[in-house]
């Protein structure tokens, strides 16, 4: 596809300039004209208020026969012998999208006797699991993985591929995707189909939040994204559903594996998790001191949640890098996210905004937080936390 | 050691405001800036040089203003600088600009370690580091918190859900860094002087051995269908109350009504 403007038709109004998300259209001798930045978005087509603008589409030479690809495949990532819940999420995402395709799915399990876990796969929607186990394969290496995962793509030849959004999805994918020559949209947010072509539409946001792009994968195959964790619900498991284990063999060598793991430091469990956390309780500059962190943890305790914290609360030294939430730190989309002594600095705002339920508090009552919290209160922090713990403390015995 | 590293010049997001009349981007005004995860990648390179001597070249992909954030690295401290500019690079996807990247990244030579920052802050994929490394067919670490070289090995931290895995690759390698690795330098006046003298190279299509039909929009698998604005979130129930027990209270039967509890 391609984006041309028709100058003669163009009245110089320069609307669409300024609805260009790529800064792509400059205006040349009182006319628009589409640089070299356009991706063909088409961002522009329906601002034109004369209809100056058009979007061709451009054939593309592709050696792919596209009808040799079926079926939606989820990649089943593992940590610790247990399924990372984003797996889960995705194969009842992925059951909607095979339905609707009148494909199968399949769940991809890689590891070191990870066979059990194909019970799971089954009752969380699969219907069939694609095995391959090895003792190189006991760990996620980029070389092992991306080995094993492109045999099984160049083997059976899937259509679609849905990978967690996680460090080692997002390690995986891209070099998956590169090898076997196809189009990746990273960390999507929501997923469905192009009525008009019946490719898989993946939405993901961009510009830290401040725009949302469909993206499809037209000539290529398979069609390949990450999701964010807990962006989807998990399904309800059905314990009585069943499949088929299709066992592959590895052709994985260990010289293959040119990373060589030397150890693996554990600095939190459950409460660091913040990428696949339903409920994040965040600590910021109003917390004062480290020791006022405690609070946070409580809160986060009490609701099973993660600990997320500011850039000037990590910045400070009160808080290690890994539960930074914003733009230099973690993109997060929790069911809940508590704002503690957050003021809601737009860098901040980038990490958590898609959060389904926000509540904020803060004792500066024009804290920009408010304005896109869900619930505030407007109070000291250190009084409300405490109470707060209770309460829902209270609440979960009951 | 010959060191590159693959910098992103992006609008500066947090200052991307959206227009409520039209509902679109407003770009005017928005400052161009060197993505923040590539200057802890310059930086990461700078301190190996300082460690083991050698060479830094900085590339970027992009039209001719993105010179800027090339002398930006160079006045930090890097070499050379070359930008990989062309009409027909244009529109390219995260698998276009990797294969781009990679071609020029063979012209500059001998690489021991090739250097990105996680992902760039308007795309956010994280995927041209790993894909780059793909198209040379070398190893690759992500998410790198620590990063040090013995001989011909490097040793890193990378960052996960969990905590930190230590790594050991042999070079050359491709290390991806995260913003806790350092505190990138401030360029020094000597520094911006040098290199708003410096020459920087610009390299088209015709000096990479490329494959045109794997160049810029054509080379893309993916397409944008379209791009819309995400229902701004708007302020809720602000609860004001004279002391914290009455205000939680409040809270949790706002909270039970609206059945999130």
């Amino acid at each position: 596809m391609a984006v041309k403007v028709n100058k003669d038709q163009c009245i110089s109004c320069s609307a669409c300039v300024s609805a260009c998300p790529f800064g792509a259209i400059i205006m040349q001798d009182d006319k628009a004209e589409i640089t070299d930045a356009c991706t063909a978005c088409g961002a522009c087509v329906d601002t034109c208020p004369v209809g100056a603008i058009i979007r061709e589409e451009e054939t593309k030479q592709v050696a792919m026969d596209k009808n040799e690809y079926k079926n939606v495949w989820v990649y089943i990532e593992t940590a610790d012998g247990a399924p990372r819940n984003v797996g889960l999420e995705l194969l009842g995402q992925g059951r909607k999208l095979a339905d609707a395709t009148g494909q199968k799915l399949a769940g991809i399990l890689i590891g070191d006797g990870v066979e059990g876990l194909a019970k799971e796969a089954f009752a969380y929607g699969a219907d069939m699991v694609y095995l391959v186990e090895s003792p190189e394969l006991k760990h996620y290496s980029t070389d092992g993985f991306t080995g094993v995962f492109t045999d099984l793509i160049n083997t059976y030849k899937p259509s679609v591929i849905l990978m967690g959004a996680t460090n080692d999805g997002r390690d995986l994918g891209p070099r998956i995707a590169c090898r076997v020559g196809t189009g990746l949209t990273a960390d999507c947010t929501d997923l469905g189909i192009d009525e008009a072509t019946g490719l898989i539409a993946w939405t993901r946001p961009a510009f830290g939040g401040n725009i949302m792009a469909t993206i499809l994968c037209p000539e290529h195959r398979p069609q390949m994204g990450t999701v964010r964790p807990s962006v989807f619900k998990k399904p309800q498991p059905d314990n009585s559903r069943s499949g088929e284990i299709i066992r592959v063999s590895s052709k994985v060598k260990p010289e293959d594996i040119r990373t060589k793991l030397i150890e693996v430091i554990k600095v939190c469990s459950a409460s660091c998790n913040l990428e696949e956390a339903e409920v994040i309780v965040s600590g910021g500059r109003g917390m004062c001191k480290p020791e006022n962190f405690t609070l946070i943890e409580d809160l986060a305790n009490a609701l099973g949640g993660a600990v997320g914290a500011s850039r000037a609360a990590v910045d400070a030294g009160w808080k290690p890098a890994l539960h930074q939430i914003g733009q230099t730190g973690k993109t997060v989309g929790p069911k809940i996210y508590f704002a503690c002594g957050i003021s809601g600095a737009i860098q901040h705002l980038a990490g958590m905004s898609s959060s389904d339920i926000i509540i904020a508090i803060n004792k500066d009552a024009d804290a920009p937080i408010f304005r896109m919290a869900d619930f505030g209160i407007v109070g000291d922090v250190m009084e409300v936390l405490p109470i707060l713990t209770e309460e829902f403390r209270k609440i979960k015995a009951g | 050691m010959n060191i590159v590293v693959c910098v992103k010049q992006v609008p500066d997001t947090t200052e991307v405001k959206i227009d409520p009349a039209t509902n679109t981007l407003i770009r005017q005004g928005v400052p161009s800036i060197v993505n923040p995860f590539d200057k802890n990648a310059v930086e990461a390179a700078l301190q190996l040089k300082e460690k083991h001597g050698g060479k830094i070249t900085v590339i970027s992909m992009g039209p001719g203003q993105a010179k800027d954030a090339l002398k930006e690295c160079l006045a930090m401290g890097a070499d050379e600088a070359i930008l990989i500019t062309d009409r027909a690079f244009g529109g390219a996807d995260t698998l276009a600009t990797s294969y781009t990247l990679a071609a020029a990244i063979r012209k500059i030579g001998t690489v021991d370690m090739i250097l990105c920052g996680k992902q760039a802050i308007d795309g956010d994929t994280a995927q041209v580091g790993p894909e780059i490394a793909e198209h040379l067919g070398i190893a690759q670490v992500t998410y790198a918190a620590k990063l040090e070289v013995n001989g011909d090995t490097a040793r890193v931290e990378r960052e996960h859900e969990d905590g930190y895995e230590v790594l050991e690759v042999k070079l050359p390698a491709l290390v991806t860094t995260v913003k806790s690795i350092n505190e990138p330098r401030y360029p020094t006046v000597k520094g911006t002087m040098k290199a708003n003298r410096a020459q920087i190279a610009e390299w088209t299509k015709a000096d990479l051995e490329v494959d045109e039909p794997r160049l810029g929009l054509k080379g893309s698998p993916t397409q944008v269908r379209k791009i819309f604005t995400p229902k701004a979130r708007t302020q809720g129930i602000l609860i004001q109350k004279e002391t914290a027990r009455e205000a939680v209270t409040e809270l949790i039967g706002k909270l039970t009504e609206a059945k999130i509890v």
